[in-house]
């Protein structure tokens, strides 16, 4: 009697849209409430980042155009830009090679084990993200396994993991990997498996079949990915604080001293501030090849 | 060998889920561990008193307790918001289209310790007191737009037929929306919820930036990093990681039956295919 199963994307058509003021009465509290809490504290913020000391009274900040407080803080700070880029775009080609195979077999291969093999992608993000990033210390212990066995081989140039530029890049792939493979998943299943097929009918091996078909249809999943992995991790501090030596330290790190411990707000915000330029001229790269309807 | 490359994909696949998993065994695996000193790093001996006396060290549950309190409230504003703003974007016409779609990406897309740092700057430069109230603030600011995001895929994804459906069987605005439209998009809105309430039990960036001296849950697990995290901590985060998967999996398992139902329903689908 069942003809055929209509499943709810197939049939979605496009709802019509009304024009009232009921829109924007939905609208209002919650954008006000991102305009408030969101928008304008980076007007405040680039205000404080232009601040100056108040004469006599260290550790006092007034309104100010001290547009060299960039150039102090820039000077001072610019290698653990570079490092921070660097970690977070290693960490994040990492992720991208380790969630894409994870993501190309729940689409394709899971079948009715698709949807608990999401929830096991999601299940570690609730424990705590400050015990797990801890929990690799333990794992990358000097006396742990892995240590151990990569110093047998001498592959390590330091001779231990913890403490090191490389604990941090392991610890940020670990913490960020899930916000790689849901996106890269999203794209994979919205490819028609009969395209792959139709390749191999075509005489194309499985090999050619993937870099010709599969992998650029799902760039659109390996692009928000990317973005989606490296912003968290460029502007991370605990990966570098808990598993890194203070030669490692982050701009996310360098941030957080000044703001909270030092009280060099001006500084702070002004570190912050060329961070959240870095990190808007990838987004608006993005948006350009994809629009803004795509984002949310 | 031949099995081996036939199945290669699968192994790679599981051996990543096992990799994501490694972390949360060593958390519960410490939880019953009797450290030797001050940290409790590597393995001991066995021990109960994390589990058989979880409040036993000060601060632990007042903090554990500071943020289920911020967590509630701030999901309860987030998803309200969140699911207006979700509404008017899939059903209304409205000015300003692009800029409130880039208002919403924006908070998921800025770096945790810029957006703490700002907002710290806000309430600085506005003498605004730190404490529970700023952390709320904060919650219910970065959770809107995850809201807003899984609302209206939601809603997006819903049957538009099913609407037509009501009005056509004289239905008006109010009724359609409270029997059909409502408990279609409840699923959504619940998952929400659960996504937003953990976003916020977990945040550590920004709260620590706008708590002043208020000590939440993830607060006082970086505090006590220092000095050694007591085992009580390892018990309470296996006992949150095991009723958060137990909630999804209950969920996703009374969401495949009523699929299934509706499967095995014959009369119903044919009706509804032939539309």
């Amino acid at each position: 009697m069942v003809a055929v199963v209509p499943t709810p994307r197939a049939a979605a058509a496009p709802v019509a849209q009304r024009s009232s003021r009921t829109g924007y009465l939905l609208l209002f509290p919650g954008i006000a409430w991102l305009g408030i809490f969101f928008a304008i504290p980076f007007v405040t913020l680039f205000m404080t980042s232009l601040q100056q000391p108040v004469p006599g009274k260290s550790g006092s900040y007034m309104f100010g155009l001290q547009f060299s407080n960039y150039v102090t803080a820039m000077s001072e700070y610019w290698p653990l830009f570079v490092r921070s880029f660097i970690y977070a775009g290693i960490a994040t080609l990492l992720a991208l090679a380790i969630a894409y195979p994870l993501a190309y077999f729940i689409a394709f291969r899971a079948g009715n084990w698709r949807s608990l093999m999401l929830v096991l992608v999601i299940a570690p993000s609730f424990a705590s993200f400050l015990l797990r990033t801890y929990a690799w210390k333990t794992i990358l212990s000097d006396e742990g396994i892995i240590t151990t066995t990569l110093n047998s081989l001498h592959l390590l140039p330091d001779d231990r993991i913890l403490n090191t530029g490389i604990a941090v890049i392991a610890g940020l792939t670990y913490n960020f990997l899930p916000f790689m493979i849901l996106p890269l998943y999203a794209a994979l299943e919205k490819i028609d498996p009969r395209l792959i097929e139709a390749a191999g009918d075509l005489y194309a091996s499985p090999q050619k079949a993937f870099r010709k078909v599969t992998w650029p249809l799902s760039l659109p999943g390996v692009v928000a990915g990317t973005l989606l992995t490296f912003i968290p991790a460029a502007g991370d501090y605990i990966n570098a604080a808990l598993l890194g030596s203070t030669g490692d330290r982050m701009i996310g790190n360098a941030i957080q001293i000044n703001f909270i411990q030092f009280r060099d707000y001006p500084t702070a915000s002004a570190l912050s501030f060329v961070l959240m330029a870095a990190i808007l001229a990838l987004v608006f790269t993005y948006i350009r090849r994809a629009g803004t309807e795509d984002l949310v | 060998m031949r099995w081996l490359r036939r199945n290669l994909l699968g192994i790679v696949a599981i051996a990543v889920l096992v990799y994501l998993f490694v972390p949360i065994a060593v958390i519960s695996v410490l939880s019953f561990n009797k450290p030797a000193g001050k940290y409790n790093l590597s393995w001991n001996e066995f021990s109960l008193d994390g589990w058989t006396n979880l409040c036993g060290v000060p601060g632990v549950c007042s903090s554990f307790v500071t943020s289920i309190q911020i967590g509630i409230i701030s999901t309860i504003v987030a998803t309200i918001l969140g699911t207006m703003i979700a509404f008017a974007l899939v059903r209304y016409r409205f000015r300003g289209r692009s800029t409130t779609n880039l208002l919403i990406f924006m908070p998921m897309a800025t770096p945790e310790v810029v957006m703490g740092a700002s907002l710290l700057a806000l309430f600085l430069n506005l003498r605004f007191p730190l404490g529970q109230m700023t952390v709320i603030i904060a919650h219910i600011m970065f959770i809107i737009s995850f809201v807003v995001v899984t609302v209206k895929a939601r809603l997006q994804g819903m049957d538009p037929r099913l609407e037509e459906a009501a009005r056509d069987l004289y239905a008006d605005s109010r009724g359609v929306f409270r029997y059909v439209t409502f408990p279609l998009v409840l699923p959504g809105i619940l998952g929400a919820a659960l996504l937003g309430f953990s976003l916020s039990f977990d945040d550590f960036i920004i709260s620590f930036f706008n708590a002043g001296t208020l000590v939440t849950f993830p607060i006082y697990i970086w505090g006590a990093a220092q000095r050694g995290i007591p085992v009580q901590v390892n018990a309470l985060a296996t006992i949150v990681f095991l009723v958060a998967l137990g909630v999804v999996l209950t969920s996703q398992f009374v969401g495949y039956r009523r699929r299934r139902a509706l499967e095995r329903a014959p009369i119903a689908m044919d009706t509804m295919s032939r539309s």
